[in-house]
């Protein structure tokens, strides 16, 4: 995920970038996650090329790196569309329309949950707690928390990111 | 003269508009040419305000809110600036009564101060229990700890001096502080507030805890859904070691603390203690086989101390005003207070920290102001995704470790989550099962098999196949789960189903026909489009 919102758009596929961005890490103890996650942080998601280079660089086998990667939801191995959009379906939300906010997102973002749009725009994804829970619904959209959710504020927000591209 | 104005920068706020009230306040600022102070402060907890705007007087602080930023130039019209009445005007902040009748121990400074300033940290009592641990012996502090009856806030409750005395009688060359901060349970929200509203509070407790047990590393496993949390403690973490509470000299006195932010990547199974040291690792989130206790055996094979963020942010205050004071406030065996956050269907959601013992009932209904909709309460899930819906004839359930025990309920985290009379329990029931499907980290077959069958079980009773076969067989599988499971997610996913079940079996009945109890057939084909599990 992107951890800062002014976090600039994801580079293209790039082996020595990537081996780069590994070796920035790799000395932490415990080192996979903090690799794993400036490698989805640099590209936008974790490609599969990028596993034998994490392999070979943290001492560790494909299959060793491939499982930590596809263990945890957040390292997305696809690349994703332009603005990525995290709904969260826990409890809290459901307990106020999170289920009519989810499914409002599907359809007006032209994408089912872990998909991404036809024309590379928006990724969706569930989410489970973001921690806005007295302000439920509640989404989370290229890293930017939102609450007090509906159908009108969402296309507001949406709305918003096509003014800006 | 310059007026001090505080426009929270926690998440929630900012989610519903705080930037954008920060930015018309120094605009409109400019061009009256007032000269104006913004803070951006932790939020108060009182969510259904914000964003919630102070402004300091001479009287105290005064709120105003919820606030868009289009009332900005009538705040400035009405006078805002020197307290003056308005529409959203609340009066002083200490005394509105959501506030004023909270026991706020651990969250005495959060929304009140700069979260970054050291010198604002200090002015509102920080940093004297850690001054108070560097003057007594590492056994004194644990003493003090385990005397003050704190119990693990995490949702497990065990008591922490027991398990800092473990980690300090244990021989190792190398011992760790490993805060959990990966606050996965849905209606929970205690943790951020904290790191965003006073993160010092919890590098305090932390280097408290290490002075305590020996332990000269600790780690802060973040949930990667905290962003905002993220950059508060990092920039925390970096003026702590500036200031010389953290690194290897603190606060001059020779002793050692250093302290690792790590971000999580989303599995909610990383909240267990042991899937936590795991990650920590670098390795997948699997649960481990207990024993070796981590105090024993934990991260990187070295003794550790796991607590949650509130528990490690607990502990300042017992130092600085002793054990007794602590253990002043709350009921039986549940000692101290506890940070409840409301959330869900209800009106004036947010944090109320209290000393245990207050009823379902009070908060919901004497603070919270019923649920949002106006509808009548229905259920209420307490502790979480794996804690048990409390019915509506139970509110008056206290909030304490043993109380809901007796009703096979659980305090958990502390997330109290209010659901209307629209609420379909069996819908509940299986997402419940749902998302043990999705999270279960896998190792042991009752959390990873049980859960899928558990969705399917709920799907055939439901839909009127053999409807009396599988609910002998739900309660098999529930039963399997709870007894046979690793760990407390497949051990504990069963509470909320069974508490469904039993309370509102009208909501179990086969969907042609008569319907469940609380309607919502639209709802539930709705529910069921949107599956995440194929």
């Amino acid at each position: 995920m992107k951890t800062s919102e002014t976090a600039s758009a994801p580079a293209a596929w790039d082996p020595e970038r990537a081996r780069a961005v590994i070796r920035e890490h790799k000395e932490l103890p415990g080192a996979l996650l903090p690799v794993l996650h400036a490698v989805r942080d640099t590209f936008g998601y974790v490609a599969p090329e990028a596993v034998p280079l994490v392999a070979e660089e943290l001492n560790l086998s494909r299959a060793e790196v491939h499982g930590v990667l596809t263990f945890y939801h957040l390292f997305r191995q696809s690349k994703p569309g332009r603005h990525e959009v995290w709904i969260c379906r826990a409890e809290a939300c459901q307990a106020m329309n999170g289920d009519g906010v989810a499914e409002h997102a599907s359809q007006r973002l032209g994408t089912d949950f872990h998909g991404t749009s036809e024309d590379g725009r928006y990724s969706l994804e569930p989410v489970y707690c973001l921690g806005n829970c007295a302000l439920a619904p509640a989404a989370m959209i290229d890293g930017r928390l939102h609450g007090r959710l509906d159908a009108a504020r969402l296309d507001e927000l949406i709305a918003e990111l096509e003014e800006n591209g | 003269m310059t007026m001090k104005v505080f426009v929270p920068g926690d998440s929630a706020a900012r989610s519903v508009g705080a930037d954008a009230v920060a930015r018309a306040i120094r605009a409109e600022a400019a061009r009256r040419d007032a000269s104006v102070d913004l803070v951006r402060n932790g939020s108060r907890g009182l969510y259904w305000l914000e964003p919630l705007v102070e402004v300091a007087t001479e009287q105290g602080r005064v709120a105003y809110g919820p606030v868009s930023a289009s009332d900005v130039p009538s705040l400035f019209d009405a006078g805002f600036l020197r307290g003056e009445e308005h529409v959203l005007s609340h009066g002083l902040t200490d005394s509105i009564s959501y506030l004023a009748n909270q026991e706020r121990l651990t969250f005495a400074r959060v929304g009140v101060v700069d979260p970054l300033s050291i010198a604002d940290y200090r002015a509102y009592g920080g940093l004297r229990g850690l001054e108070r641990a560097l003057a007594i012996e590492p056994a004194s502090v644990i003493s003090e700890v385990t005397e003050s009856g704190l119990r693990g806030r995490g949702g497990a409750a065990f008591p922490a001096g027991i398990k800092w005395k473990t980690v300090h009688d244990t021989q190792a060359s190398q011992k760790y502080i490993a805060c959990n901060a990966d606050e996965g349970d849905s209606g929970t929200f205690a943790d951020r507030m904290l790191m965003e509203g006073d993160p010092f509070l919890l590098i305090e407790g932390m280097v408290i805890a290490g002075l305590a047990t020996g332990a000269t590393e600790g780690y802060i496993y973040l949930r990667a859904e905290y962003p905002d949390a993220y950059r508060v403690l990092t920039e925390a973490i970096r003026v702590a070691y500036e200031e010389r509470l953290l690194g290897d000299d603190i606060l001059g006195t020779g002793n050692r603390f250093h302290l690792h932010l790590r971000l999580a990547a989303g599995a909610y199974i990383c909240g267990e203690e042991t899937s936590m040291l795991e990650s920590l690792e670098g390795k997948r989130g699997e649960i481990r086989y207990k024993p070796p206790l981590p105090a024993i055996e934990g991260l990187f094979g070295k003794p550790t101390v796991v607590n949650n963020v509130l528990t490690l942010a607990a502990v300042p205050l017992i130092l600085d005003r002793g054990a007794a004071y602590y253990a002043g406030f709350g009921t039986g065996r549940s000692r101290g207070t506890q940070p409840l956050q409301l959330a869900g269907n209800v009106a004036r959601g947010g944090l109320f920290e209290k000393a245990f013992g207050l009823t379902l009932r009070e908060l919901i209904h004497d603070w919270g102001g019923g649920t949002a909709t106006g509808r009548s309460v229905r259920a209420v899930q307490v502790g979480g995704p794996l804690g048990a819906y409390v019915p509506h004839w139970q509110l008056d359930t206290p909030l304490d470790y043993e109380a809901l025990a007796e009703r096979d309920a659980m305090l958990g985290h502390g997330g109290v989550v209010v659901f209307d009379d629209s609420v379909d329990m069996a819908k509940m029931a299986r997402y419940a099962m749902e998302f043990c499907a999705i999270e279960s980290c896998g190792k042991c077959t009752p959390c990873r098999m049980g859960s899928v069958r558990g969705v399917e079980v709920i799907d055939r009773v439901v839909g009127d196949q053999d409807r009396d076969k599988n609910l002998v067989l739900l309660e098999d599988l529930c039963d399997t789960m709870i007894h046979g499971s690793l760990c407390a997610m497949g051990g504990l996913t069963p509470y909320p189903v069974l508490s469904a079940l039993r309370h509102f079996p009208e909501d179990f009945e086969p969907r042609e026909g008569a319907g469940g109890g609380a309607g919502g057939d639209e709802r539930r084909r709705a529910g069921g489009a949107l599956r995440v599990v194929s």
